[in-house]
């Protein structure tokens, strides 16, 4: 059989050029970054993470997966935790982000990244940024949620190191209230 | 000796390198952009097995931002990459080693497999042009079945035509056949070790860079083992010299094995960098993940565990075909071997052991070491033949396992090696007490009353760490030493920077290494730095692997403190005009014995630096130490494990209702840290048991899981929480006592799981994973 244009990813047989590459167009946006604004010129096809991480060098946002299944790209937009490679930075246009970068107040840690710290709640730190946003918005929409309800909660978080049992433990002692030991 | 009610040995300290991995500043190889930056995409093979007729570039090649692309016709003059570790047949004679090419030369041979390297300005440039690229590919027959590679009419390679790698064989089997000759019974199982995909949460990544200034290369790649990684590259494939190649890991998010090898990318990018004059980075997306890090596992195998009438071990024999994949990657030969079935013995004075090894190629992606890397696929066997076996015998599966416990140490077993310590039975005892197996009949009948079933199940595992000594892992095929090197830098004013070859992508070696500097040196842990994953400042190295960091690593950082503690024992006594075998260092001070005369390390660390009174006749100033340690023997680490489980046979979904384990990893340096590394071993293999399945089209070769929709990874709502513990039989030869603990949970826990779901289901066998689907087939009798 005879293939051209192969890759791994695309479609046997297809020829047709990219239109983005051929038209070079671009796109200004402008946002909200952790309280400040950007602006920003970016290919169509860029994605918010992309953006994130690239443009902004706010490299604490991971990238994991390429089908919006792990969740180490969680951000939060306008107060909503979202995977922020799956949507384009295009339509962040208008928004106001918060990163991991972000969710510390002046040099202290936010009340959830203090609880991971001090539970374990995470080894080699990659999906942590993308659970930590994620465990905050679970927190904020169900304060009192159960460890039935927690593990629900972080489902759309993939961590490969803690076996999520600290992780739990983390959100737990954040909805405790109890004071973590100090850093 | 340091007064041990101060030290921080056995303390749950918090992680120092927490603070930057929660704000976002955790630096992973992707993070790295290098001046004048430029990037790499691998255009890869869409088929499993193909000849490549042509390539034609010229179209890609004068797309915007292009600055080169290469195939394997560039690469002439570059070697193959190496397999780690030589393993002979039966008749002695050598494994086959087919060429492994960095980029395809005439052939592909899994799907994924390189073609060429597209480097541009930016990513996207590189990942348009390489769309533009035509390969004209003739398909051939993929060899996909691992039972059959002999008559698959289809070669991996050429010269290979029968597609087996080695056939090897091990312990003695006439005295097996011997023992099977007089057994009052005999238990029988075949099962599959299925195929995993290890899937660190950060996707491997590597960024190359050329300078001509120096005819320097500097390369950043997410890698467990930085000093190998350059070793292989230089010395076997690139022929430069290592002082001329700089290897940094920095942060690396989680490797299970997957970043200890020397992979195609690392070396194409290295190479490419001098060609292109810039920088190149190339990070994985997931899907490239999923066809091209190696995969795990992968065993078909046949067992067979002979016993007396009174249910003691006679003798196991085992066959079983081991998967190597398209291509031999860096330990592929010696997981299904020397990690696999010296292992075979498990916990049990089993007095005759036989096992023959056939290693195949297939059209998939090179296979290798995954978290225990053969030692679960050993406990998987033992275990699950061992608990079938006390129910054929209806015996008690806690008992037959007591009654066949190896109790005198040291021991030597049928299959090459010699435990130093244990006591299997303390570990048992104590997670029977913690799993309440006592209240277990009464939550089968709750379970029964809501018509679900319930089930429980064993595993008493051990394993193998502290890998390895050199000389032994020599005599077994071993290419390289499996030592380790530490270094210890005392600064004038008495803190202390150690380089460390070990390297943490997880595992929190910062804090635990400094835990034990700190103690030995009497200091805060605060003023103990520990650097690790960069050739250019760390002596040498072998790497993380193996649960040997500790064990190995340590080791050599404790004897270079030794050395530390020894001149410095010298400059004191200097100072304090006394005899160098009158001082003793204590509680981080120098004295002179039976006195009240005493100086602070500070002070003895000062006068290294600042000689003026100084015996500089018989002493350097400085105080520098460097140490090798090669240790003595592996270590033993062992548990015991009790898995209940919870069936819906509507459904057939299944619950872990209790996961109870207890492990005797010998001394523990940070409880807190032991425990995550226990947690995330047991989501790793109850992932396996439950969940995760790397599956092929058997006709086309296509990987089917190759993504996160389709390749299960355990989730939160798929867990329970853990209850675990310890006990302590502290290693014999290493100075911490300890044994390594970071694949005891992935080891022991899929028997233990299978173990309980076929108890529950009332079945002989069920495979992994045990999807919904196959647990509700075997619930209602389905085939």
């Amino acid at each position: 059989m005879h293939l051209d244009n192969a890759s791994a990813s695309g479609a046997s047989g297809r020829v047709t050029q990219n239109p983005w590459r051929r038209h070079q167009v671009s796109i200004a946006i402008s946002l909200t970054v952790n309280g400040k604004a950007v602006q920003a010129t970016v290919d169509p096809r860029t994605l918010l993470v992309q953006l994130i991480r690239e443009q902004l060098q706010l490299t604490g946002t991971h990238v994991g997966c390429d089908t919006a299944q792990c969740g180490a790209c969680t951000v939060h937009m306008n107060g909503r935790a979202v995977k922020s490679c799956s949507m384009l930075a295009a339509q962040a246009q208008g928004a106001s982000i918060t990163t991991i970068e972000g969710l510390s107040q002046d040099g202290t840690l936010h009340p959830m990244q203090a609880a991971f710290r001090e539970c374990h709640g995470l080894q080699c730190g990659y999906c942590t940024p993308g659970m930590v946003m994620s465990a905050v918005q679970l927190l904020a929409d169900n304060p009192k949620a159960s460890e039935t309800e927690i593990r629900e909660g972080l489902e759309g978080n993939i961590c490969r190191c803690t076996g999520y049992h600290n992780i739990v433990k983390a959100v737990q002692f954040c909805q405790s209230g109890k004071q973590p030991t100090a850093a | 000796m340091t007064d041990m009610s101060n030290s921080p040995i056995g303390k749950p300290l918090l992680r120092r390198e927490d603070a930057r991995f929660l704000t976002g500043a955790g630096q992973y190889t992707d993070d790295v952009v290098l001046h004048n930056q430029s990037y790499g995409v691998f255009l890869r093979s869409p088929y499993a097995h193909a000849r490549i007729k042509s390539i034609k570039l010229d179209a890609a090649k004068a797309a915007p931002g292009v600055l080169n692309i290469f195939t394997g016709a560039d690469m002439a003059g570059v070697g193959g990459l190496p397999c780690g570790w030589l393993i002979h047949n039966k008749d002695g004679t050598p494994m086959k080693e087919p060429a492994h090419p960095v980029l395809a030369k005439d052939k592909v041979r899994h799907v994924g497999d390189q073609v060429a390297l597209v480097v541009a300005e930016t990513w996207l440039q590189a990942k348009d042009a390489a769309e533009l690229i035509e390969v004209d590919y003739e398909e051939l027959k993929p060899v996909m079945d691992i039972t059959s590679v002999e008559a698959a009419g289809s070669a991996v390679h050429d010269d290979v035509p029968n597609n087996v790698c080695y056939d090897w064989g091990h312990g003695d089997k006439a005295a097996v056949d011997a023992a099977f000759a007089k057994a009052a019974h005999v238990t029988k199982l075949s099962f599959i070790n299925n195929r995993l995909i290890p899937n660190a949460m950060e996707p491997r990544a590597a960024n190359a860079h050329y300078t001509k200034h120096d005819g320097q290369y500097t390369l950043y790649v997410a890698n467990q083992n930085p000093h190998v990684e350059r070793l292989l590259m230089c010395a076997f494939v690139l022929g430069l010299p290592e002082s001329k190649v700089r290897v940094i890991a920095p942060d690396v998010g989680g490797g299970f094995g997957s970043k200890i090898f020397l992979y195609p990318e690392d070396v194409a990018l290295v190479w490419a960098s001098k060609q292109v004059g810039r920088p190149i980075k190339w990070t994985a997306e997931r899907s490239e993940s999923f066809l091209t890090d190696a995969h795990g596992r992968d065993h078909a195998s046949t067992a067979e565990l002979a016993l007396d009438a009174q249910g003691n071990f006679l003798a196991l024999k085992v066959s079983t075909v081991a998967n190597m994949g398209a291509y031999l990657s860096t330990f592929a030969s010696a997981v299904p071997t020397i990690l696999y079935a010296t292992l075979l013995a498990g916990q049990y004075k089993t007095p005759a052991i036989y096992a023959e090894v056939k290693a195949v190629f297939t059209n998939t992606a090179p296979v290798d070491a995954y978290r225990g890397a053969g030692r679960p696929e050993a406990t998987y066997l033992v275990e699950r033949i061992v608990e079938t076996a006390a129910r054929d015998m209806k015996m008690d599966p806690a008992q037959i396992r007591r009654q066949n416990f190896i109790t005198q140490f040291p021991y030597a077993t049928p299959v090459g090696l010699t435990y130093d310590t244990g006591d299997y039975a303390a570990h048992l005892d104590k997670a029977i007490a913690l799993a309440d197996v006592a209240g277990y009949p009464a939550r089968k009948a709750a379970s029964a009353a809501k018509g679900r079933k319930r089930g429980i199940g064993y595993s008493c595992y051990i394993e193998a760490c502290g890998i390895a000594p050199s000389n032994i892992a020599g005599a077994l095929g071993a290419r390289a030493g499996l030592f380790e090197a530490g270094e210890v830098r005392v600064h004038p004013t008495g803190t202390v920077t150690v380089f460390t070859g070990s390297h943490s992508h997880g595992q929190g070696h910062e804090t635990t290494f400094a835990q034990v500097v700190a103690a030995k040196l009497g200091m805060p842990v605060e003023n103990v730095e520990i650097v690790h994953g960069d050739t250019g400042r760390i002596p040498f190295g072998m790497g993380t692997y193996g649960s040997r960091s500790l064990a190995v690593g340590g080791t050599a950082i404790i004897k270079a403190v030794d050395k530390v503690i020894a001149k410095g024992k010298k400059i004191a006594a200097h100072l304090l005009e006394a005899a160098d075998t009158d001082i003793e260092f204590e509680n981080g001070e120098f004295k002179v014995k039976g006195t009240d005369k005493k100086l602070p390390f500070g002070a003895v660390s000062l006068t290294a630096y600042v000689p003026h009174n100084f015996p500089l006749d018989k002493l350097e100033p400085g105080l520098n130490e460097n140490a090798f340690y090669d240790p003595t023997n592996f270590t033993y680490p062992s548990g015991s494990y009790v898995c209940e489980v919870e069936v819906d046979p509507e459904t057939g979904r299944t619950t872990v209702e209790k996961f109870t384990a207890v492990d005797d990893f010998g001394n523990i340096v940070n409880p807190m840290i032991v425990a995550g590394q226990v947690h995330g071993g047991i989501a790793q293999g109850l992932g396996q048991a439950m969940l995760e399945g790397c599956s092929y089209d058997p006709e086309s070769g296509q990987l089917l899981t190759g993504s996160f929709m389709d390749y299960a990874m355990p989730r939160a709502d798929d867990l329970p929480s853990f209850q675990i513990d310890h006990t302590n039989t502290p290693c014999t030869h290493n100075p911490l006592g300890v044994k390594g603990c970071g694949e005891a949970g992935a080891i022991g826990s899929p028997p233990a799981f299978i173990n309980a779901l076929t108890d529950a289901l009332g079945v002989r066998d069920i495979a992994m994973p045990a999807t919904a689907e196959r647990v509700w087939r075997a619930a209602n009798g389905i085939a």
